[in-house]
């Protein structure tokens, strides 16, 4: 074990001074001379066809450079116009989805047209003089009525449905048959918006003397959009640079590859001139993936303990109208995590992945698994309050215990570690479980309703092994000792407020024995670092910081070469203690990494055949995902009179393995934590039923301020992981996983006296004042 | 977001304001904090020609207590309503609504003129301002003239405000029994319900009492029948107040959005309007 005194210290993340005195660079801070703007002309129609797209006026403003429509794109040579989807899907039906619409637009916010003009103003007003005329189609936004048959969005295809996958393990009908009580349940996961406070942003620019195309883009994963230029551009990928400066806020809807990215890169290399699109917030809502948007049926059997024997599921996920990267992807995640952290070995199942005139949904935040946790979490409660057994006891039945991993699920992955029961009863402990439900029937003795809700979450995460994914799993690291001893670390992921550059920076200041102000951590430009595949799915250090400690382990080597040689002593004897290279047994003998670095930069004094200078670059390929888990418990009270939620207490104790820095933990447990409760209170796109967006504005969807959300508090147990070196879990999502259902555990149980089964998300007050004055009309229970 | 092109113009007196009205016609507006007018111009639902800025005409913000007589000039900052003390203690349904608006960005800018002026059907101001029976001070071309709320407040985005006037001032008699209770949209922060009302106590019982609701329907409204049905109820006797209370919004046609029925902020002006009789008596 190396010494430690930087990785888990609370050390203060480097990132912060430059992003609170606003000297941090996004991409609209990105100013390149000679630059012009582009303005999107976008459908106000859920599904129409183009009858007519005329550019000539816009074209005549006196502003503006150049205009182009689909078909521009489409007659435009070499320009492959259809969006890549990133999938190993058999069936999958792709319909062709191009930059800007051909024929028929399927979706509000679909791009119809682009205007560039001299100001970002006079793009918006020559965009207003594009004449667009529509004919209205019939439109769909519910997917279970898109399954069932026409109007189509892709009348090509002759059905909505992409994709039936079924699934079955175990003999679900017999465990159906022996059960003592079966529950039937829909729950509906509803669609929500990422919003990131930075708007989906670029700016493009073609070096026409280096026959370079350079695009800033608020990405979470630029070398993966450097290719995707490359295929759909049918460029050289090697004259392509994809830079993701600062990233205001991605939660995955920057991990996509977005038609904009590619109209305005293709218009810089027609025009040799910079192109700057930023986004409106209309438009981001617009025309940025959504996430979640599922319909789960659910059938439960269980015996009269408790113990859950079977599952029936049906997972109908809304796609939206087109693939976006991995639209088809998600909602087979939910599959995967369907037995969350209990031992289900009977599942029937089916997931249908379907289109609607609706924005394309894609990864959000927890991307499918959410959903999963989401479901068997408010089953599990489903099943205590059929049976009149308390949650904890229901969960304690079924839980998979701590001797049981590696565990292998009856969806066929593997859980590499887990310690459920000791972090549930962590949790009880720090509430005082017993006390709460005291309090609670006191409570409503005096018609107050107080309601405690649990949910005891597993995710999949530290994505992942290339096999299991859509495209690379892999990531990479690059160390290179400076000749005056500082230390460059070039990583593959892209963070965007994880902090690596501080985390990185705290394991190569711990292994290398050097000052942590010495080491510069460098992402997110494909120029500068090795092929990486980004940031997403709580991998950035699972698997980026993976591959850190492989070069760095790659260093140590090498320095314990360069002593041993100098010190004519046998490599084998030589190692590393506390970040310095010693002698085996004698203390007198040391030298630094800088020092090492140094001989290895001078090459005159090093052992016959090693190569000088001292760097290297490694990829961790994982061999499999990690599981972090723990138990979340909320407190809430419900007002009677007006059926508003208060939060009366909110507590998380976390399980993501070895904590490199508590402080970075907990800012990723807080800001997951806001955006899960956020779903179950707050937040919701709608659709209605002509297709139009009614939630378009931060005036109609909900993003909580800081008083709308309760104060956490946060612990955590250690229970590390043996699939990488560090040790470690993800712990980006799982604040968002684990808090949905735990805040509508604590609803429902705060409205079971008015025999309130289920309500679906938001819980917005008025269903709640609903539900508790249908039966008595007074908001008195009984 | 990016508005349409503009002019932007400047006034330095309030007949320096109306003289740039009357040249500058229909396609003028006036600017006071923007919090309004701007956010619509950005979404292209407004496009002015022309922006005459009014911020700079002096002594259009003061807070004057005179006696029992409050007055407030039209450019007042919701911030330094919040503020006041002379307020907190003569009109605190005022100061409630001042303290509730929006943000500390928001009450840093926006003017209690704006923001009556604006006629918005969700604003925190006309619903405390029919409950002081406050008198509008407008001027014109013509000259001035004075409105009560109850005129002043038309419709959903419609006031009585003139093409040609400026509104100046707002004044009402100090109601230190007053108070304004909101329910916070979850997204936008304006009211779903507001409930303003100014009571006088006789021994604990009520006297007259004026309630006005905002954000139910398509302007703020004085709830008529609430207010003789408080006459002489006990303060103290919840179940008594609630009764009075109760249909707080009837005749209203309740308006609806994706966050709240019509049907539940009617329920929930009655819910509201009893909370706000409760904290008016016990101050
Ligand atoms: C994020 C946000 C949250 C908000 N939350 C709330 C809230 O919770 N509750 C609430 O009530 N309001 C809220 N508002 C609105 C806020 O109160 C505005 O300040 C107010 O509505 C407008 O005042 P203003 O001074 O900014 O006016 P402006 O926007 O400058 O003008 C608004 C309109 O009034 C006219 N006008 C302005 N002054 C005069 C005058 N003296 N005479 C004649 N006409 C005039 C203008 O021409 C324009 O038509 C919010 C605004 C924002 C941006």
């Amino acid at each position: 074990m190396a010494f430690t005194t930087m990785v888990g210290a609370r050390i203060r993340r480097r990132e912060d001074p430059r992003l609170i005195t606003g000297r941090a660079t996004y991409v609209d801070d990105v100013k390149q001379v000679g630059t012009v703007y582009a303005a999107f002309v976008r459908s106000p129609y859920g599904h129409a066809k183009l009858l007519k797209v005329d550019i000539s006026a816009a074209k005549a403003h006196p502003a503006v450079l150049a205009a182009y429509t689909g078909d521009d794109l489409h007659h435009a040579q070499g320009l492959k116009t259809s969006l890549p989807v990133a999938h190993k899907m058999a069936d999958l039906k792709t319909p062709p989805h191009y930059m800007l619409a051909i024929d028929e637009v399927r979706v509000v916010g679909e791009a119809v047209a682009v205007v560039i003009a001299d100001t970002a103003y006079a793009a918006k007003d020559a965009a207003e003089l594009v004449e667009v005329e529509y004919e209205q189609l019939p439109v769909v936004v519910d997917p279970l009525k898109a399954m069932e048959g026409p109007p189509y969005v892709h009348s090509s295809l002759g059905t909505n449905v992409a994709f039936r996958m079924p699934f079955a393990a175990g003999d679900t009908e017999a465990a159906f048959a022996a059960a003592d009580e079966i529950i039937k349940q829909r729950i509906v996961n509803q669609r929500v918006a990422p919003v990131s406070i930075e708007p989906r942003s670029m700016v493009a620019n073609w070096d026409a003397g280096m026959q370079q195309l350079t695009l800033y883009s608020s990405t979470q994963i630029p070398h993966l959009l450097r290719t995707q230029l490359a295929v759909v551009l049918g460029m050289s990928e090697n004259h392509i640079r994809a830079i993701a400066p600062e990233v205001g806020g991605g939660f995955g809807g920057k991990l996509n590859v977005y038609a904009e990215e590619f109209v305005i890169s293709w218009i810089a290399t027609q025009l040799e001139r910079p192109v700057k699109y930023i986004e409106t917030r209309s438009e981001s809502f617009q025309a940025m993936i959504h996430g979640r948007d599922q319909i789960d049926d659910l059938e439960i059997a269980c015996k009269r303990d408790g113990t859950i024997t079977g599952l029936k599921l049906r997972i109908v996920g809304n796609l939206g109208a087109y693939h976006q990267l991995l639209t088809p992807v998600i909602p087979t995640l939910t599959l995967l995590m369907a037995p969350g952290c209990y031992r289900i070995a009977n599942i029937q199942a089916e997931v249908v992945g379907v289109f609607t005139n609706t924005m394309s949904t894609d990864a959000y935040r927890g991307a499918g698994r959410p959903e999963a946790t989401f479901f068997i979490e408010r089953a599990m409660d489903l099943v205590a309050q059929r049976l009149g057994l308390d949650p904890v006891e229901v969960r304690r039945k079924n839980f998979i215990p701590n001797t049981a991993f590696p565990h292998t699920t009856s969806t066929g992955l593997t859980y590499d570690s887990g310690d459920y029961e000791t972090t549930m009863d962590k949790a009880l402990n720090i509430v005082d479980y017993a006390g709460l439900r005291k309090r609670q029937a006191e409570l409503r003795k005096e018609g107050r309703y107080l309601g405690i809700g649990l949910s005891t979450y597993v995710e999949v995460c530290g994505m992942g092994p290339s096999a299991a994914m859509p495209a690379a799993g892999w990531d990479s690291a690059t160390i290179r000792v400076e000749p005056t001893g500082s230390i460059t670390v070039l990583t593959g992921v892209s963070p965007h407020g994880q902090g690596q550059e501080t985390t990185f920076a705290q394991i190569v200041a711990d292994e290398l024995g050097v000052p942590i102000d010495s080491i510069n951590v460098i992402h997110g430009d494909t120029d500068k670092v090795q092929y990486g595949v980004g940031t997403f799915g709580s991998r950035g250090t699972a698997v980026g910081g993976a591959a850190l400690k492989l070069a760095i382990e790659t260093i140590q080597a090498k320095a314990i070469k360069i002593a041993a040689h100098a010190w004519e002593a046998n490599p084998d004897d030589v190692e590393y203690r506390d970040g310095k290279i010693g002698v085996k047994g004698d203390p007198s003998r040391s030298m630094t990494t800088a020092e090492a670095g140094f001989m290895a930069f001078m090459g005159d004094n090093l052992p016959p055949g090693l190569e000088p200078g001292m760097d290297a670059t490694r990829r961790f390929e994982p061999p499999n995902f990690v599981f972090p888990f723990g138990t979340h418990v909320c407190v809430v009270e419900v007002d009677a009179q007006t059926g508003q939620v208060e939060f009366v207490k909110y507590l998380a104790v976390d399980d993501c393995g070895r904590l490199l820095n508590p402080m970075i933990v907990e800012g990723q447990v807080h800001g997951g934590i806001a955006q899960g409760l956020s779903q179950a209170m707050f937040e919701e796109v709608v659709y209605n039923d002509d297709g139009q967006l009614l939630t378009g504005t931060l005036m109609d969807y909900a993003i909580p301020h800081a008083e709308q959300v309760p104060h956490y508090d946060l612990d955590h147990t250690v229970t590390p992981t043996t699939v990488n070196p560090l040790g470690i879990k993800g712990i980006g999502e799982a604040g968002t996983i684990g808090s949905t259902p735990a805040v509508a555990n604590a609803v429902m149980d705060a409205l079971a006296p008015f025999g309130v089964v289920h309500i679906d998300m938001p819980l917005k007050p008025e269903k709640l004042w609903l539900a508790m004055h249908a039966k008595t009309g007074n908001g008195r229970a009984r | 977001m990016i508005p349409a092109a503009f002019d932007y113009v400047r006034a330095s007196s309030v007949d320096d304001a109306i003289r740039l009205l009357g040249e500058h016609g229909d396609d003028a507006k006036l600017l006071a904090g923007g919090h309004s007018l701007i956010p619509m111009m950005k979404l292209r639902l407004a496009a002015p020609a022309t922006l005459i800025d009014i911020t700079g005409i002096p002594q259009l913000d003061a807070i004057r207590v005179e006696g029992n007589r409050v007055t407030i000039g039209a450019l007042t900052k919701h911030a330094a309503l919040a503020a006041s003390d002379a307020l907190k203690k003569s009109a605190p349904a005022l100061w409630d609504a001042a303290n509730q608006l929006g943000d500390p960005q928001v009450r840093n800018r926006g003017t209690i003129g704006g923001a009556s002026a604006h006629g918005d059907p969700s604003a925190d101001y006309p619903a405390v301002l029919l409950a002081l029976d406050a008198t509008f001070t407008l001027i014109g071309k013509g000259g001035e003239r004075k409105l009560p709320a109850g005129e002043f407040f038309r419709g959903m985005f419609d006031t009585a405000l003139g093409a040609g006037e400026v509104l100046t001032a707002i004044s009402f008699d100090a109601a230190p029994k007053s108070a304004y209770v909101k329910y916070h949209h979850p997204a936008s922060h304006y009211a779903v319900v507001g409930s303003a009302v100014a009571l006088t106590l006789n021994d604990g019982s009520i006297g007259a009492a004026r309630v006005a609701i905002t954000g139910v329907g398509d302007a703020a409204f004085r709830a008529g029948r609430v207010e003789s049905a408080l006459a002489g109820v006990r303060a103290g006797d919840d179940d008594a107040v609630a009764a009075a209370c109760a249909g707080a919004a009837s005749g209203q046609d309740a308006r609806s959005d994706t966050f709240a029925s019509g049907a539940y902020r009617a329920a929930m002006a009655d819910v509201f309007t009893a909370r706000a009789v409760a904290q008016a008596a016990g101050r």
